[in-house]
Order: C-alpha cells, then structure tokens, then sequence
C-alpha cells in the first residue's frame, strides 16, 4: 500500500537508458518501469508526501510546488536528451508498478499517439517583454493646467502616445510570432505572464512556445536573434530546448487540432 | 540570450535558473494528465491551473494595454474557438446564398439562352 511511485514521463520501449545519476522528487533515483510497448519514468516517494491529504495540502505550498516542479522538470529534461518522452503533468502518483503499467494500458493510444508525434522534436519558448516610455509632460509640471478642459487635452495627449507606443509593440510581437510559427512544426501562445512570479522588467507581449525539430534548433535560436526588432524598450527572450510539455496532446479529438 | 553551439544549450544555461514561472506554466498547465492511483490529478488540477494563472500570468496587465490577441487563438480560448465557429457558418452561409442564386431558374434561364 505505501509504495507510491511519481511518474514523470512516458517512452517508447526499449529502454534506451535512463541516465543513473538523475535525481528525482526528494532526492530518489530515477528508474524505468517497463509496461507492454511502452515504459514509464519514475521515482519512488513518500506515502505522506503524496497520498491524497497531503498532496493536497502541499499544492497550495508554493516553495513545495516549486521544489517539486523542478524536480519533475529536470528528469523529463534529462531523460527527453536521450529519447523521446512524453511528459505528464506535475504529481501524477500512481501505487506501486501494477499501478504505473495499469496507466500504461490504459493510455496507451494517447502515449503511442503524442511519441509519433513529438519524437525527434523540442519546445522553444520566445517571450517578448517591451518598456514603455511614459512620454514626458511638453509643458513644465509645475505649470498647472489653465483650466478643465486643458488638463482633459493633456491627459488624452498623454494616454494617445502610450497607445500608440503598446501598438507597436503588439505589431512587432505579432510579426516575430508568424515569422516564428513559419519555422517551427508548431506553435502555441501562452498567456503572457504578469502575476508575482514574473520578475523581468518590461510588460511581456508574447509567450509563444514553438515546436522544432533537435536537429533543426540551433538554425531557430539563430532566427529569433536574427528577427529580434532592435528598438528601444524590446527585449526578446528564449528558453529551451524544453522537452515538448507544451505540444502534448494536442490531438485532443474534440478539438480536432494538431498544433497550428 | 541563449545560444544554441554544440551541444544544446539548457535551460538553466542561460543566465543563472530558468525561471519558475516558465517550469510551472509547462508542468502545471502543459503535458499529459493521465489518472494515476492518487485521484488529485484529475479533481484538483483545474483549481491548481487558475491558481497558477494569478501567480504566473495573471492578464490584466497586458489587457489594460489592449493586447488579448492571444484570446483570438482557438488552441488558447474556448470562446474565439466558437466565434471562429460562428465566423465560418456565417461565411458558409453566404456561400449557399450565392450558389444558389447563380443556380436559380430566372439565371438559369439566361444562361440557356446565352448558350444557345
């Protein structure tokens, strides 16, 4: 009852290695559990960090959540350099091996489906943040407006040019997006990050994740260096190569959609 | 800005720890949610996603600026998924309208006589 194993990712069988020396959540080896075709990658845990009750509990924990996602992140990362994988949702915990293979079973349409797909592949993520410059008040601040309708004209002169500094912006982002989505198998657009955790500077426009061929990415980093609008207060970021967390399952029936 | 020579760069290469909010966008939101043994997977990770959002990527910020294209994408948004819908039908049903005024019998007619 109290061997409760963490599923990371899922693979094609055989085996091609899953690296020894990875460390998975609380610090456990990695190790491979082989179901009919397929195999999962997984880590045992503690029942009472992961029964119900306390995983629960540990999910509204955010140095907990955050520990524990980068765990999850580093093993699907580490092991997605050496085959193709793929990755399951953060605390998927299942009892022991009859469980994981019982898993397995069950998806295994879903798993052969998304590995067809997304072998061979990687995810880049390209974010771009712009700053803009609040266009200093023409007259002096210390001259008050001469009347209501004066200081109506300069609050509208004033949102006018923010409007018009954000559409460029969303223009330039737009653009570097469908240059992108031209390069890549796929593309997905994130919801542009803003909350707490979001510490760059500037508002970000764009979080797009592109699908791209292993062998085909350092020609795509080049690309998005090569695209970068080089304006003032646009800054352009990349992530990856990122196992493809953001493209599984896209073939969703009811959705009837496969990437873009 | 990363740069890809040799071997891949990861993500930790790139200017000390990938963002948190980049890893829990993807294994939070993204990858594949299976039932395993422990039934949080299914029943609470909704709940853990709209959390997530105010943490990561509340919208409010870029919306204020008037950016929300990423609403109109149909794999972001359930709701320009069906006004994409709705587009279609409504382009669909201009369509039929003109094929069958191009096939009603008065032009059917003309073009009879045209031909002959």
């Amino acid at each position: 009852m109290s061997d409760l194993l963490y599923v990371y990712a899922v693979a094609r069988a055989p085996v091609q290695g899953v690296p020894a020396s990875i460390e998975g959540v609380g610090g456990a080896p990695v190790r491979p559990v082989a179901g009919d075709g397929l195999i999962a990658v997984v880590s045992d845990v503690r029942a009472e960090d992961f029964e119900e009750a306390p995983l629960r509990k540990h999910l509204e924990d955010l140095d907990w959540l955050s520990g524990t996602a980068r765990a999850h992140e580093s093993v699907v990362r580490a092991v997605s350099d050496v085959m193709g994988v793929v990755p399951l949702r953060l605390a998927t915990v299942c009892r022991g091996e009859s469980g994981v293979r019982r898993m397995l079973d069950d998806g295994y349409d879903r798993f052969t489906a998304n590995l067809d797909r997304l072998e061979g592949h990687v995810e880049w993520g390209v974010k771009l943040y712009a700053t803009v410059q609040e266009e200093p008040e023409k007259e002096p601040a210390v001259e008050a407006p001469s009347s209501g309708r004066d200081y109506l004209r300069r609050r509208l002169r004033s949102r006018q040019s923010r409007e018009r500094n954000w559409a460029q912006a969303d223009a330039l982002a737009r653009r570097l997006h469908t240059e992108l989505a031209g390069h890549a198998e796929a593309q997905r657009l994130h919801r542009p990050q803003s909350g707490e955790l979001a510490r760059a500077d500037g508002v970000n426009v764009l979080n797009a994740a592109f699908l791209v061929r292993r062998a085909g990415s350092e020609a795509f980093v080049g690309l998005v260096e090569r695209l970068t609008p080089q304006e003032p207060g646009i800054r352009v970021e990349v992530t990856g190569p990122w196992a493809p967390y953001s493209f599984a399952d896209l073939s969703d029936p009811r959705e009837g959609r496969v990437g873009a | 800005m990363t740069t890809a020579t040799g071997r891949l760069p990861g993500p930790y290469d790139s200017g000390g720890g990938t963002d948190l909010a980049d890893i829990l966008e993807r294994v939070l939101d993204k990858g594949i949610v299976i039932a395993g043994d422990i039934r949080i997977n299914l029943l609470d990770i909704e709940l853990l996603t709209i959390k997530l959002r105010l943490i990561v990527a509340s919208v409010d910020k870029a919306k204020e600026m008037g950016i929300d294209w990423w609403e109109h994408d149909p794999a972001l948004a359930s709701g320009a998924r069906k006004r994409e819908l709705e587009q279609r039908n409504t382009e669909l049903e201009r369509r039929v309208a003109e094929l069958e005024a191009l096939s009603s019998p008065a032009r059917r007619d003309q073009e009879d006589r045209e031909r002959s």
